[in-house]
């Protein structure tokens, strides 16, 4: 088993999906945390069918780089989400399901109508599970992928203390002078590029898990937020690594490999939480 | 010149109006109690004078060289709170924030800062303690100390004591009024109008008809007299 590893990895394909997937976990969990604790689980799922949709109507277009169009619409979504989660007539939870479904209805409509291509459900499936398309990266979108991903860590270390102001006490944050609205929104768009790339890597259907997952498992272990957002990376990084190997060993699909593996960790770190009283109440 | 002046302010929300023409000014020291029924309007004040809201008319002044957000504020907690894993210590700084601008991180005068009001709220102990395993009366002292690092001058205070035992209601009162002592302004919401008329030196009753003066002058005016033995009557809270 340990000769097949080397031999793949010998490959820059698999090289790629490697630096990739691990780089999109990281990010995911990251942001994860504030997400799950502003009540934002679902705010990946709802924008991975935006960002569906997006996809399907640049096929319809035939755009020859799909991000131009995806990463935009992804985005525009975001904010309009999470800007108006608090006082909006339509509230947090119905507005992500809205937009989710209504995006997915016609992404997956336009597809069926335009698509070109003889294997439409094969196509769909594809998009929405992952596939293989993470071991079919060009150079350039792994370049893109590092360089985005390179820049969400930034922006999460240079604003990690903005980032937790907002999400404990926005109303606090907003009364004593910090400009709560702009850290909001930068956090609507690093999670719309997350998710954006995160489609590669286990398709949109499974995104949230990589968003939620890590962040759960942390907090059941630990309980100050700097160590809740390390330990939810390691965790998220250390299943994106095995699982790609894994699925690649034993030929399982590579994001619903990632997932399983995050879901394991979830269920070790709940039994190990319990037991050691890391969480009470 | 007073720290706060409101001057003909009509508050409320969408297209309603809650409150009209309300004037009323803080000085420096002052323990002002906003007392008022349950949707009189306590709370869209609150947030109106943080600028959290905007006023529908009128003006909120600050004078004697108080910025509008050096006003530390002590919000009633949120579901987001209850399980949020984060340290006292991660909490209290955080208080800091407004002081910092662009600036990424804390730097040494802020951490001393949220030392030294760690201990004013006696949680020292407590500083690596997970929030949401503190009891309501140790929280609502890690709140009130990221209050004061975000503002050394005047405190809002939303109902500081909703939830709390009577002994920690009680602690929690004498830790405010000797933090009034040590000349911070207060200013605080409460629907417990026994308790406000005992340790504030001003009263400000919305609602229906609005009374502001000092707490003699509320004790002998109708209004006063009334809601007094009204809440003597149905059992102080």
């Amino acid at each position: 088993m340990m000769s097949t590893l080397l031999l793949y990895l010998e490959y820059s394909f698999v090289r790629y999906a490697l630096i990739v997937g691990v780089l999109i976990a990281l990010c995911a969990s990251l942001l994860g945390v504030t997400l799950v604790l502003k009540r934002f689980s679902f705010i990946g799922d709802g924008l991975s069918h935006v960002a569906f949709g997006a996809m399907a109507i640049a096929g319809v277009l035939n755009l020859s780089n799909n991000m131009l169009l995806i990463m935009p619409v992804t985005i525009l979504c975001a904010i309009l989400l999470l800007r108006t989660g608090q006082n909006a007539k339509i509230k947090g939870d119905a507005a992500i399901a809205m937009i989710s479904v209504g995006a997915l209805a016609l992404g997956y409509l336009l597809m069926n109508k335009f698509s070109t291509s003889s294997n439409i459900s094969g196509d769909v499936c594809s998009t929405l599970f992952g596939a293989m398309s993470i071991l079919t990266l060009t150079a350039e979108e792994v370049w893109l992928c590092l360089v985005l991903s390179i820049v969400v860590v930034i922006l999460f270390i240079l604003f990690y203390n903005k980032i937790f102001a907002v999400t404990f006490d926005e109303s606090f944050s907003k009364a004593t002078g910090v400009k709560s609205d702009a850290y909001n929104l930068m956090i609507a768009v690093i999670t719309a590029v997350i998710i954006v790339l995160a489609m590669n890597l286990v398709g949109s259907l499974l995104i949230s898990a990589l968003i939620i997952f890590p962040a759960l498992s942390a907090m059941r272990l630990f309980r100050s937020f700097k160590s809740v957002t390390i330990c939810s990376a390691v965790i998220s990084v250390t299943c994106a690594f095995w699982g790609i190997i894994l699925s690649m060993l034993i030929g399982t699909p590579v994001g619903s490999t990632i997932v399983a593996a995050d879901a394991v960790v979830f269920g070790i770190c709940c039994i190990i939480g319990a037991v050691t009283g890391g969480i009470r109440k | 010149m007073a720290l706060l002046t409101v001057q003909n302010l009509s508050l409320g929300y969408d297209s309603q109006t809650l409150l009209k023409n309300l004037s009323f000014s803080v000085n420096a020291g002052d323990y002002l109690c906003i007392v008022g029924e349950n949707g009189s309007g306590k709370t869209t004040l609150m947030k109106t004078l943080l600028h959290l809201q905007k006023p529908i008319s009128g003006e909120i002044l600050t004078g004697d060289g108080l910025k509008t957000n050096e006003i530390g504020y002590l919000p009633q907690q949120t579901v987001v709170q209850k399980d949020f894993p984060a340290s006292v210590r991660e909490i209290v700084l955080s208080g800091c924030q407004g002081r910092c601008g662009l600036r990424p991180f804390y730097n040494k005068a802020e951490k001393a800062l949220a030392q030294k009001n760690m201990e004013r709220m006696d949680i020292v102990p407590l500083a690596n303690r997970c929030y949401r395993e503190l009891s309501g009366g140790q929280q609502q002292r890690v709140l009130l100390a990221r209050a004061l690092c975000a503002a050394e001058r005047i405190l809002l205070l939303d109902e500081p004591v909703s939830g709390l035992d009577p002994k920690v209601t009680a602690e929690m009162y004498s830790l405010i009024s000797k933090l009034n002592k040590d000349g911070i302004t207060i200013i605080m919401i409460s629907h417990d109008i026994s308790t406000a008329v005992r340790y504030a030196t001003h009263i400000l009753h919305i609602g229906a008809s609005v009374f502001f003066g000092t707490r003699d002058e509320y004790m002998n005016s109708d209004i006063g007299k009334f809601f007094l033995t009204q809440q003597e009557l149905g059992g102080a809270i």
